[in-house]
């Protein structure tokens, strides 16, 4: 293939990805939606201020965001031609994503525990569900960076190796933008009762 | 045989078609163009008026098409052809505009109907307003009359000229009730309360129906609605009274169980706030740790 | 959740899923009589390795495109027979008779029927024709992702089966073509009714969200050299618009669809009518999607009636900047209406007064496109092959459906016509005569580019007027039924409300619409038949104007052995102008390497697994469910480690197939 047929495919697939990427932001405008419309309808049950403790979520957000950080270096060695430290650093993005997700498996278990499981309520339906679909977004990254890493590692930085670590890197950085907006909508503006 | 005489071999039963459907119709109830109140008349003006409006597309749009398709076909020789012809600024703003200023013309009119006919809007009247209670069920409507005490199932009477205001409600899933002789219709929800203010201008039965799919039984939820003299309703009130039985919670609950086809049925006397309590079953009892009329 | 574990091994299948009234006894026979007959068929004329390497594991889109029509027309004949069940029972169920269905089954058959027609029929007819054609049109060889195409034909073809399968085993929803809840929750359908309907539109809508993206890239990235986007053919910024709609609408249904099924499956309170639901909050998600929905449908086939018109009146299509700008306008419009569709829950005159003015607004475009066609015949040369007969089909009926749609959007004149009748009739005409007529116009008008063969043009015309006149005895007394107060959906009504006659006359117009469609079956076996004496030699057998006419017919796999260039709209219509000389010998082409996409299995597979995924999660099979999700997820990670899907064609084996320039599909 020519190097110019190649560049082109690049670019397709990375333009691809953008629109799936808008697709998955519909998605998930379609599920805060229903948490505004929601969110409100405790049934008698606890509300979000009664639920969340912000300290654990800042938490989980300052580990999503160097996760972001930590996959951004990843790119850039993989740009730079550096496959050990693409390794090293997808690998600390791994963790960090595994422990975040970690945390927030805890944080539903606990309400599960006390009763306040996803039948409670409607709003706490929307919550399990906005909060759960971003968490299912991150397990799926999970994995992929398991994959990336072991094509890496069997077929180094080849163009197609360094074009999925873009991709991922896309996918990755996105899901960290929703969780701001879920931090600030459901948790923040949750805890102060607005 | 040749295309004017094959026209008219077409036409022919065409027209007879035509002609049959307007001499069965005129013989027969449409509800939706022969309104006994003024909401559905007033609905029924602007949907003549929007359909006056819409013919002006609609002519020129059927006569360009036959004229067109007749003019220019292939075997018409004598027809210019101008097989570069992709544009005109005339024409274009022509049938931009024109439709523009029709589809304004309907958007004042919506604008101000949406709000002159709104189902929350009472009424003007010299008669009092008077409150009747909704409940769509499954599958029958109930009619609770809170100031005069009593209920009934699939039936429902008013006096002429008297604006009513239907509360309504469902505990059933949801349904849209429509009395299409007096106009139009709204969504009976559980757990909601909503409101629509009919009125007969004339006498007469009505025929009442759920305008919306809640379960195999729907297609029975047909009710009858009457507008007599006031002197018909105090009668028909006291003959309810009469009528032994009492829409007690217990009688309300047995109601409430689905069923088809309900026969007309009175209640003498209703329990007061059960057209309340109805849509608070579907809100959270206080200090409950698990919410009543949950699947 | 007891239920959810009450066998682990079934989940809640036992006998009494199976059919037992006659009617759906025989509609589960055919399902299970074809599923049957095929593989037999197959082994008998010893076609498996044939299907496998030409159908099952292809990624050119136009074996797809054949693939989708193929599928879509089987659906329809479903989704027909579905329609003469209505209208049988709603010509005798009057008074003390019930008609030959009961309640239940009349709600499943009109529920089965509305989501076939929309979902595999004219989704699927849809997306048939912008495969086959896109490609061809903008000057390219393939779409931008093969594999991810061909992955969405096939998640498409899962949903298909299991919408079908719920003849055989189960049931079907009962609650409308969109299950509006509450009656669509576990407590007033407890059976696996809107479980089937659920996965169905799940899987196949992630094949249309997927295939939204693709195409949306391929049209804007693959065009050839000097096609600009104002000098494109108008099917493709049809397809453009409507890919743009896809891409913002679909990931709503998904969304809607999984709230309903966490309702459903997992307790949840989304749009329960009690602890904390919100049943008005699926009203306004679903037809946040449903409207743009209904345009997705019909774009397409405004872009099919640009082509034919055009091609037909022997003339440059009219206003095509003007054309242009209503698509965008009508695609930007088309997310600021959807409240239309149920004015009368009670949101309130300025909300409704807003949303009704907005639909009005939207008709203008529309309005301006119907001109703009007239004005393309208006001093053309107009041949009157079938494709233009659906054109003026189109017009009759879309116009008074139209018209019919304006009047509704007034709020107060739609409080006294809403589900009803009148309002059956409208969407009727609009997506049939709009959508469905414009897709037969298109398989009528490049059937020929596609087989290589024309098709029997006094057949197609009798078939025509078998639709058209059906159609409107059909659908026209509906308008009148409407107004007479009969809403929708009814099994059973009064005697003495003097609806009967009317439906008797809308069963006879389905009668003529099913000869209609058996002249159409006719005209493709007779077509067939004689297809050697109707060969397409030239490739243009309609004196064209768009680039796909200049290749040979059928064209050949890689569609284009040198990539074309183009300097202005109707761009192959202008080379046939500039070519002078006829005896002068054309400029030997210099043919090249062509880099290909393999043929793979994987988008099948994908589909299996989905499809035994989507049966788990109705009938709640844990087991099932999990092999199925890992079986997609392991494919995907096989697929994604293939680091060779392509390869390439040599420059003489496509020499030699430009000098033969036929291939042979049967």
């Amino acid at each position: 293939m020519s190097k110019l047929e190649a560049e082109d495919t690049d670019g397709k697939a990375i333009f691809g990805f953008w629109v799936y990427l808008m697709t998955d932001c519909v998605l998930f405008a379609s599920l805060f939606a229903a948490y505004a419309v929601l969110h409100n309808n405790t049934f008698g049950g606890p509300s979000g201020s009664q639920l969340f403790s912000l300290p654990f979520v800042l938490t989980e957000t300052l580990i999503l965001l160097t996760s972001s950080f930590t996959c951004g270096l990843g790119v850039l060695s993989a740009y730079n031609g550096h496959k050990d430290k693409v390794v090293a650093w997808f690998s600390v993005t791994f963790l960090l994503g595994a422990s975040f997700l970690a945390m927030e498996l805890t944080e539903f278990s606990h309400l599960v525990h006390d009763g306040n499981s996803w039948t409670r309520s409607g709003f706490l339906s929307s919550f399990f569900t906005l909060v759960g679909t971003h968490g299912l977004h991150i397990t799926v990254g999970l994995l992929w960076m398991v994959v990336l890493m072991l094509q890496v590692l069997r077929r180094g930085l080849g163009t197609s190796t360094v074009k999925r670590l873009t991709l991922f890197s896309l996918f990755w950085h996105f899901l960290d933008l929703v969780w701001i907006f879920i931090f600030t909508i459901v948790y923040l503006l949750g805890a102060l009762k607005i | 045989m040749n295309k004017k005489s094959r026209a008219t071999l077409i036409a022919i039963p065409v027209l007879g078609l035509v002609l049959l459907a307007a001499w069965y119709l005129q013989g027969t109830n449409i509800p939706v163009l022969e309104p006994k109140g003024p909401v559905g008349r007033q609905e029924l003006n602007l949907f003549i008026t929007g359909l006056l409006l819409s013919l002006v597309v609609v002519i020129p749009v059927f006569t360009l098409l036959f004229a067109f398709a007749w003019k220019y076909r292939e075997s018409n020789t004598k027809a210019k052809y101008s097989p570069d012809l992709d544009g005109s600024r005339i024409a274009e703003t022509i049938w931009w505009i024109i439709p523009s200023i029709l589809i304004l013309i309907i958007s004042i009119l919506t604008w101000n109907s949406s709000h002159q006919l709104d189902p929350f809007k009472p009424l003007a009247s010299s008669k009092p307003q008077m409150t009747i209670q909704v409940v769509a069920l499954d599958w029958k409507w109930l009619f609770i009359y809170p100031e005069q005490r009593i209920a009934s199932v699939n039936f429902v009477q008013f006096p002429k000229d008297t604006p009513v205001d239907f509360e309504i409600t469902a505990d059933a899933p949801m349904n849209s009730f429509w009395i299409p002789q007096l106009g139009g219709q709204i969504y009976a929800m559980p757990g909601m309360d909503t409101n629509l203010h009919l009125m007969a201008s004339q006498y007469g039965t009505f025929n009442g129906s759920s305008a919306n799919i809640s379960g195999s039984g729907f297609a029975g939820m047909a009710f009858t609605a009457k507008s007599s003299s006031p002197d018909d309703f105090n009668r028909w009130v006291q003959s309810v009274k009469h009528s032994g039985a009492d829409l007690s919670q217990q009688a309300y609950d047995k109601l409430a169980e689905p069923s088809q086809y309900n026969p007309v049925t009175y209640y003498a006397s209703a329990q007061p706030g059960l057209y309340d309590s109805v849509i608070m079953k579907y809100m959270p009892v206080a200090g409950s740790m698990s919410g009543m009329g949950t699947p | 959740m007891n239920l959810f574990f009450a066998n682990a091994f079934l989940g809640k299948l036992n006998w009494s899923a199976l059919p037992h009234d006659p009617i759906t006894i025989f509609g589960a026979s055919t399902v299970v009589g074809g599923a049957i007959l095929v593989p037999c068929l197959l082994t008998y004329f010893k076609r498996w390795k044939w299907l496998w390497r030409e159908w099952l594991t292809t990624v050119d889109p136009k074996r797809i495109g054949v693939m989708y029509i193929v599928v879509a027309l089987l659906m329809l004949l479903r989704g027909l027979s579905d329609a003469a069940l209505l209208r049988t029972q709603q010509a005798t169920s009057v008074g003390a008779s019930h008609g030959i269905l009961s309640a239940n089954h009349f709600q499943q058959i009109f529920s089965a029927h509305g989501t076939i027609m929309i979902f595999f029929v004219a989704m699927g007819l849809m997306f048939g024709l912008i495969n086959l054609i896109v490609p061809l049109q903008i000057g390219s060889r393939d779409v931008a992702f093969p594999f991810l195409n061909a992955t969405s034909f096939w998640l498409f073809v899962a949903g298909m089966l299991l919408v079908n399968l719920s003849l055989v085993v189960g049931e079907f929803s009962a609650a409308g073509w969109l299950a509006y809840p509450p009656l669509s929750e576990l407590q007033f359908s407890p059976g696996t009714g809107v479980d089937y309907w659920i996965w169905s539109l799940q899987i196949a809508g992630i094949g249309s969200l997927l295939a939204g993206v693709n195409f949306f890239v391929t049209i804007l990235k693959m065009r050839c050299p000097g096609m600009s986007l104002m000098k494109m053919p108008l099917f493709v910024w049809s397809v453009l618009c409507a890919m743009v709609l896809v891409i913002f609408a679909f990931p709503i249904l998904t969304v809607t669809l999984t709230l309903l099924f966490l309702d459903r499956s997992m307790g949840m309170h989304f749009f329960t009518a009690s602890g904390g639901g919100n049943a008005m909050m699926y009203v306004n998600l679903i037809w946040a999607w449903g409207h743009p929905e209904v345009y997705i449908l019909m774009l397409p086939a405004f872009g099919v009636y640009s082509e034919v018109v055009a091609t037909f009146s022997r003339k440059r299509l009219f206003g095509y900047t003007s054309m242009v700008w209503a698509l965008i306008a009508i695609t930007f419009l088309s997310f600021s209406v959807w409240l239309h569709h149920f004015f009368t829950m009670g949101a309130g005159a300025d909300v409704n007064a807003f949303f009704g003015i907005m639909t009005g607004v939207i008709a203008i475009p529309t309005g301006v496109k119907i001109f703009n066609w007239l004005a393309t015949m208006y001093r053309g040369r107009i041949l009157f092959a079938t494709p233009m007969f659906w054109f003026m089909g189109f017009v009759v009926t879309f116009t008074i459906g139209g018209v019919a749609g304006v009047l509704m959007s007034v709020p107060a004149i739609d409080f006294q016509v809403h589900n009803t009748l009148f309002l059956v009739a409208h969407f009727h005409m609009m997506i049939v005569g709009g959508a469905v007529f414009g897709y037969f116009a298109g398989i009528t008008y490049w059937f020929p580019k596609i087989f290589g063969f024309r098709l029997n043009e006094w057949l197609g015309k009798k078939a025509f007027w078998g639709w058209f006149v059906g159609f409107l005895l059909a659908f026209v007394p509906l308008y009148i039924l409407g107004l007479m107060g009969a809403t929708r959906r009814l099994d059973h009504y009064d005697a003495s409300l003097g609806w009967q006659p009317l439906f008797i006359v809308a069963g006879v117009g389905v009668i003529v619409v099913l000869a209609g469609v058996g002249f159409q079956v006719l005209q493709f076996v007779v077509s067939i038949m004689q297809r050697q004496a109707n060969l397409d030699t030239t490739g243009d057998p309609w004196n064209g104007r768009t680039l796909e006419w200049s290749t040979a017919s059928p064209a050949p796999f890689y569609n284009y052995a040198v990539i074309p260039q183009v300097t202005e709209r109707d761009a192959f219509w202008a080379a046939k102008q500039a070519a002078s000389d006829p005896d002068e010998e054309p400029a030997k082409p210099r043919y090249e390497d062509i880099l290909m996409p393999k043929n793979t299995p994987m988008g099948l597979f994908i589909a299996a697994f989905a499809f035994a995924f989507g049966f788990a999660a109705i009938w709640h099979i844990i087991w099932l469910a999990v092999v199925g999700l890992f079986g997609v997820i392991i494919c995907i990670i096989v697929r994604a480690s293939d680091d060779e899907p392509e390869y390439y064609v040599k420059a003489a084996e496509v020499k030699k197939i430009e000098a033969t320039a036929k291939e042979h599909y049967l």
